[in-house]
């Protein structure tokens, strides 16, 4: 390993000017890159194979025609609207939530400070089958029905802590002038928070938001444990896999990392204009 | 007055958020792990302490594949994530957080669907292992899937960014010239990388070390879809015994178990690590 990284460490030496060198960190790293993609690669080229059974294995011929049909499962298009309507109302309750908990932490003193930063830490490094395990135990203790709400209520108490986190590292770096020449002005509390610090919050709550979306629809573990009767999208796969995923999944699947790339690329852009 | 309610008032619903579905859940299963019953006649709180010593006799095998499966894929994504992050971190130049991007890409495809994705991949007859076999390159009997390594990379594969971010974090804020500094004084590439580079970029190994081991120790998904029957862990277990066979009292008993031994884990290797560090991850 280390003579992977000191041979790319060195800048370019005498023996550098007779003989080009091999980058090797930078094959390593698009090596890593490669085993990253690999699955999604074939992800995506067999949701164009033209199979003609059940099993989406070997390659049978180019074909668009599943995107045509990409709806034609039923109880998959319903599994997958379900996951989308967990994942936005997840990505505003916990946005909500998270963000006035990011705000308080990162902004104000108060007891139970340590405490609360305790819980988040634990929450964040629990593994998901213990949290689906005690919120499964909990419910059947009280006797709270397993099902859409009960998948709602976890999948926000899981991701409250990474929105509160991302928040509160905007909190503290914010220049607390900013809202002190805001009350000089005459603004009161309320107003200031309105036309000052949200605003310079707002890409924070923003990332935080959509944190909490993505961890949400992707989510399998613990969901599997309160879904009761109602199948999301990645237990609609999972339970397709003993008979055959269709290559709608692939579809599904496909279309999702699309959208995903397109936000970030539009992300990244954005960012290097506003740099410049 | 009312300024100094703010904070309460702020956090509150995360407060109850936290408490009523985290911290409450957790003492109702250690409620349920002490009981004994069953589905039909209904649990008893009888606080059962055989409970624990029944999951822990019956279901050590799975215990301890999880744990050296865990390690195993831990190891491996230091081995790989390290090399990676340090070479976008100090040679990635304007390109840093593409290459960033490129590492999370992955991400945006379900968790599950990327790994039956590497089922299909690397199935007996499937492309990888069906063409190789077509030019006679490998035995026809010869299969990837169901194996041990098969669960433990695809352990690695699914948590390898959450290695690469904390070490890309720590070695990009660190100060490059002290990497010079010690050049100047005559160390060597790799004295200035051992006694330097390495001992800075500690806290984001820890920090990645955390956020892979624990949730590939108590990952099912990747042993299930890639392992096969004989390499069941304990995730599956636990979700076994409470979604299908209803065995609660045993299943409650052996999560604490498995998060016992996580937490001892964890410390032992914070120990090893040196603790202000742990206090160092924690605090940010």
């Amino acid at each position: 390993m280390t003579a992977v990284l000191e041979d790319t460490a060195a800048p370019a030496g005498a023996r550098g000017r007779t003989r080009r060198r091999v980058d090797w960190g930078k094959w390593f790293t698009w090596g890593v890159l490669a085993w990253l993609f690999a699955p999604i690669t074939f992800m995506i080229a067999f949701s164009f194979n033209d199979i003609q059974g059940r099993h989406n294995v070997t390659w049978e011929g180019f074909t668009l025609k599943w995107y045509g049909q990409a709806f034609d499962h039923a109880d998959l298009t319903q599994a997958l609207l379900y996951t989308l309507a967990i994942g936005v109302l997840t990505m505003v309750i916990a946005g909500t939530i998270g963000s006035l908990l990011g705000l308080a932490l990162g902004r104000h003193r108060f007891r139970g400070q340590g405490t609360t930063n305790l819980v988040m830490f634990a929450a964040i490094c629990a593994p998901e089958v213990v949290l689906g395990a005690a919120l499964l135990s909990l419910f059947l203790l009280v006797g709270i029905a397993t099902g859409f709400m009960a998948i709602l209520l976890a999948h926000v108490m899981f991701t409250i802590s990474f929105v509160a986190i991302t928040v509160r590292a905007r909190v503290i770096t914010l220049d607390p002038n900013l809202e002190e020449a805001a009350r000089d002005l005459g603004a009161g509390p309320w107003t200031t928070f309105r036309l000052v610090t949200l605003p310079m919050l707002f890409p924070a709550i923003m990332a935080g938001g959509l944190l909490a979306f993505a961890l949400s629809i992707d989510d399998y573990i613990i969901t599997s444990f309160v879904a009761g009767d109602v199948t999301t999208f990645p237990l609609w796969i999972w339970g397709a896999t003993r008979v055959g995923i269709p290559p709608q999944v692939n579809v599904m699947g496909t279309l999702i990392f699309a959208v995903g790339v397109t936000l970030a690329v539009i992300n990244v852009v954005v960012a290097k204009r506003r740099r410049s | 007055m009312r300024r100094k309610l703010t904070p309460y008032l702020l956090a509150l619903p995360g407060w109850a958020w936290l408490a009523l579905f985290f911290v409450v859940p957790l003492a109702g299963m250690a409620s349920l792990s002490l009981t004994s019953g069953n589905v039909i006649t209904g649990f008893e709180q009888t606080f059962n302490v055989a409970n624990y010593v029944d999951a822990i006799s019956t279901y050590s095998e799975q215990l301890v594949r999880s744990l050296l499966y865990g390690l195993g894929a831990t190891v491996i994504c230091v081995a790989i994530g390290y090399p990676a992050a340090y070479w976008i971190a100090f040679h990635g130049g304007k390109h840093k957080s593409t290459y960033l991007l490129l590492i999370l890409l992955p991400f945006f495809v379900s968790f599950v669907l990327r790994t039956i994705s590497w089922k299909f991949t690397l199935s007996d007859n499937g492309v990888v292992l069906g063409t190789l076999k077509s030019f006679g390159l490998l035995p026809a009997d010869f299969g990837v899937l169901n194996t041990a390594p098969a669960v433990v990379l695809g352990l690695a594969y699914n948590f390898l960014p959450f290695m690469v971010l904390p070490i890309y974090a720590v070695l990009e804020r660190m100060d490059h010239r002290v990497v010079e500094a010690a050049h100047d004084l005559y160390a060597s590439k790799l004295q200035a990388f051992l006694r330097v580079v390495l001992p800075i970029s500690l806290p984001g190994v820890f920090a990645g070390g955390l956020m892979t081991f624990i949730p590939t120790t108590a990952d099912y998904v990747n042993a299930s879809v890639l392992g096969g029957p004989g390499n069941t862990m304990i995730g599956s277990i636990i979700q076994t015994q409470y979604l299908v066979n209803n065995d609660y009292p045993i299943a409650a008993a052996i999560t604490f178990v498995l998060m016992a031994v996580l937490l001892l884990g964890i410390f032992s290797y914070a120990r090893a690590l040196g603790t202000e560090r742990v206090m160092e991850v924690q605090a940010k």
